[in-house]
């Protein structure tokens, strides 16, 4: 209790100095280079190096958090890459040359691969399908809203849901969770699914697929809204049936916003280190990247070179689709 | 819209819908049928059977021979193994390899002459021709019928015993600061970017959206060192809960900034335009026309945030000690699943204490949910 008032006092005395700041700073702008009342060149002169200057005031502190919490580490971690596990001695490469010899770094790649493979195809799949079949019926919303839900769990709460759907009891005792029970109902026999090396990377998967529908179908959702009701009346009145409306009116329309799904899941799937460590902590060979750079970084009291060195390389993955995301941008401000 | 003219196919959709949300739904729904059973129950049985009644193997130990009673000339110990309930006894036995020999009510010989009577409401006898010794009563195995027990007890075992209470506490104390102390400061830098004039400002839009997508990773490890010699040169811990807001500050930024940006690009200019004539200046401008309206995406971020703070576990593993006092629910669940893997009853209602708050957060205000994420994202392409 006591901690939460100190939290809540330290917000209100973080709010307050954000406040003293953003006003301290424009009222003595204003005072030192006054443009009210006054006429002539001065006032112009004024006017226009207020201008030059409050909007760094604004940006201050936003470009300052930007650049320690962001920008500085970014470069720091590359640096730090090339030097040993303290982070003292220059060792080139070594760090990467250590990486692509290791096996469990391979191991962690080719994870990753198949997470990328499966994770944003199979969530953009099914937030298509679903977006288009609630489209049509009165109960849409509500059935949107359930399969949405699991977007506000954290990792962490839904590897605890998925690993009880998974669990395991020895053969001929009765199965508390449900897939074993579903596989011995219909004769099979029971298996600890998240310890089969290969397959337990796609029991994995299934936890972020089915946090991420939700979103691709809400976004996927909004643009199957905005396709222009014209051209699909167009369409039928040339005789065309569901299924072609949907595959060849509406997907090639959305193709943008498939892509923008498509590249938002998958930096989250580079990036994907809660659930791997909260149902395998990498054993029964299911380790991705993330997850091992993060092991690198406490291991044996840690080892900074190598952890960095794991963190470029996810950076390195992620950079086409910043670029990508930069020129969008860049596109979209011309039309503004 | 063309399917619905035909109504086969409109049967179709509404079941294919219906078996979706029930796929997505099922597991959660499982874990909050499980976090209310009783224990022993959630132990021997599937969440789905939790409203039959299950069977149970258990043992329970009759009186000891003190309290024998002489009747008829015979001695007998009679009590009830069942305390109370509607539970039903099906069968019995006294040895451990055939706990189940007899059906509830027949008598089984247990040698010496003495005979043990287990009737299906529980209720034992243990007749004997002579006067029984010992001091410890006979050994019981029985099967029972149990009718399905929901309870609360599991929840206030995890509050108290397994720290998730005090969890709960840390991260309310880290989430709710991470979440209001960005806004402010996203929202001067989002004016800036959207309506004053600057050289570089076209620059300093691209590094915000390129700084949307870096990973997590590359700041962990150049933060903790600097997190540790800041710590040392002013001799505090490294690991507290400023430095925790902080990051989660800086990390939010991006988005922030972002969706605020595109928020405020997209008001009226007229607005600010007849505001300017009048004489306010940027900064009356801000305060008392831009902020007001953009509280939808004010809304929006915050929930973002909020979420993000109160789910994220990596942070908090790094930034933050794992005391009694500053270990987050995420953190928690993660060492009650090495702690207590076996433990169901534990780990369900734990978990379900953990995603409660998001839960609420979420069927509360989805529609700014839904506006910002349409917002982060369409915008892009």
């Amino acid at each position: 209790m006591q901690q939460l008032l100190f939290a809540i006092a330290t917000m209100a005395a973080g709010v307050l100095a954000c406040a003293a700041y953003f006003f301290g700073t424009n009222w003595i702008l204003d005072k030192l280079f006054p443009s009210k009342g006054l006429t002539g060149p001065l006032a112009s002169r004024n006017l226009r190096i207020t201008n030059a200057i409050r909007p760094w005031l604004f940006l201050g502190p936003a470009l300052f958090s930007l650049t320690i919490y962001l920008i500085y580490p970014v470069i720091a971690s590359v640096w730090l890459s090339l030097h040993d596990r303290a982070g003292e001695n220059f060792v080139g490469l070594n760090n990467f040359i250590w990486m692509f010899n290791d096996g469990e770094f391979r191991q962690s790649i080719y994870n990753n691969f198949l997470w990328l493979l499966v994770v944003p195809a199979a969530a953009t799949f099914f937030g298509l399908i679903i977006a288009a079949l609630t489209d049509r019926i009165w109960w849409g919303n509500i059935a949107k809203t359930l399969i949405f839900m699991p977007m506000a769990i954290s990792f962490v709460g839904a590897s605890v849901i998925w690993k009880f759907i998974y669990d395991y009891r020895a053969e001929g005792t009765e199965q508390i969770g449900i897939l074993n029970a579903i596989v011995v109902y219909f004769g099979g026999s029971p298996e600890a699914w998240v310890t089969l090396p290969f397959w337990n990377n796609f029991f994995l998967m299934v936890i972020l697929i089915w946090i991420q529908t939700g979103f691709a179908m809400v976004i996927l959702s909004a643009a199957l809204r905005g396709i222009p009701e014209e051209t699909i009346e167009a369409a039928v009145i040339d005789g065309a049936n569901g299924l072609q409306i949907f595959f060849k009116i509406m997907i090639p329309q959305m193709w943008g916003t498939i892509a923008v799904v498509w590249t938002t899941i998958t930096i989250l799937v580079l990036k994907v280190f809660d659930i791997v460590l909260a149902m395998t902590n990498g054993q029964w060979q299911s380790q991705v990247l993330a997850n091992l750079m993060f092991d690198w970084m406490f291991r044996g009291g840690g080892d900074f070179g190598r952890g960095a060195a794991i963190a470029v390389i996810i950076m390195v993955l992620v950079i086409p689709i910043m670029v990508w995301n930069i020129r969008n941008a860049a596109k979209e401000m011309e039309g503004h | 819209m063309i399917a619905s003219s035909r109504s086969p196919l409109v049967w179709v959709v509404h079941i294919s819908v219906i078996l979706l949300v029930v796929l997505w739904t099922l597991p959660t729904a499982g874990l909050l049928i499980s976090s209310l059973r009783d224990k022993d129950q959630l132990a021997v049985s599937g969440w789905w059977t939790a409203l039959s009644t299950s069977s149970q193997n258990l043992t329970g130990r009759a009186a000891s021979p003190e309290s024998q009673v002489e009747r008829d000339g015979k001695f007998v110990i009679a009590g009830n193994l069942l305390e109370g309930g509607n539970s039903k006894v099906s069968a019995f036995g006294f040895r451990p390899l055939q706990p189940t020999a007899f059906p509830a009510g027949t008598p089984a010989d247990i040698g010496d002459g003495q005979t043990l009577t287990v009737k299906d409401d529980g209720s034992y006898e243990i007749v004997s021709p002579t006067r029984m010794e010992g001091a410890r009563g006979q050994r019981i195995f029985y099967t029972a019928a149990i009718p399905p027990r929901f309870t609360f007890d599991n929840y206030r075992e995890v509050m108290r015993a397994e720290g998730i209470g005090a969890s709960f506490i840390n991260s309310l104390t880290v989430a709710i600061p991470a979440t209001i102390i960005p806004i402010l400061v996203a929202a001067f830098a989002a004016y800036a970017l959207a309506w004053m004039k600057f050289p570089g400002r076209a620059i300093l839009i691209a590094v915000v959206v390129g700084l949307l997508v870096v990973p997590l990773q590359m700041s962990l490890i150049p933060l903790l060192k600097l997190y540790n010699g800041v710590g040392a040169f002013l001799g505090v811990p490294a690991k507290t809960y400023v430095g925790i807001w902080l990051a989660h500050m800086g990390f939010g930024l991006p988005l922030a900034i972002y969706l605020l940006r595109n928020y405020m690009a997209g008001l009226p200019r007229e607005i600010m335009e007849s505001a300017r004539v009048d004489g306010a200046s940027d900064f009356d401008i801000f305060i008392k026309i831009i902020l007001p309206l953009s509280f939808p995406a004010l809304a929006s971020f915050s929930i973002f945030q909020f979420l993000w703070t109160w789910n994220d576990l990596l942070v908090a593993m790094v930034f933050l000690g794992t005391g009694n006092n500053e270990l987050v629910l995420t953190g928690r669940l993660v060492n009650l699943l090495g702690s207590r893997g076996g433990n169901w009853e534990i780990l369900t209602a734990s978990a379900f204490v953990t995603i409660i708050v998001p839960l609420i957060v979420f069927f509360t205000l989805q529609r700014y949910l839904v506006r910002g994420l349409l917002a982060g994202s369409v915008k892009g392409g």
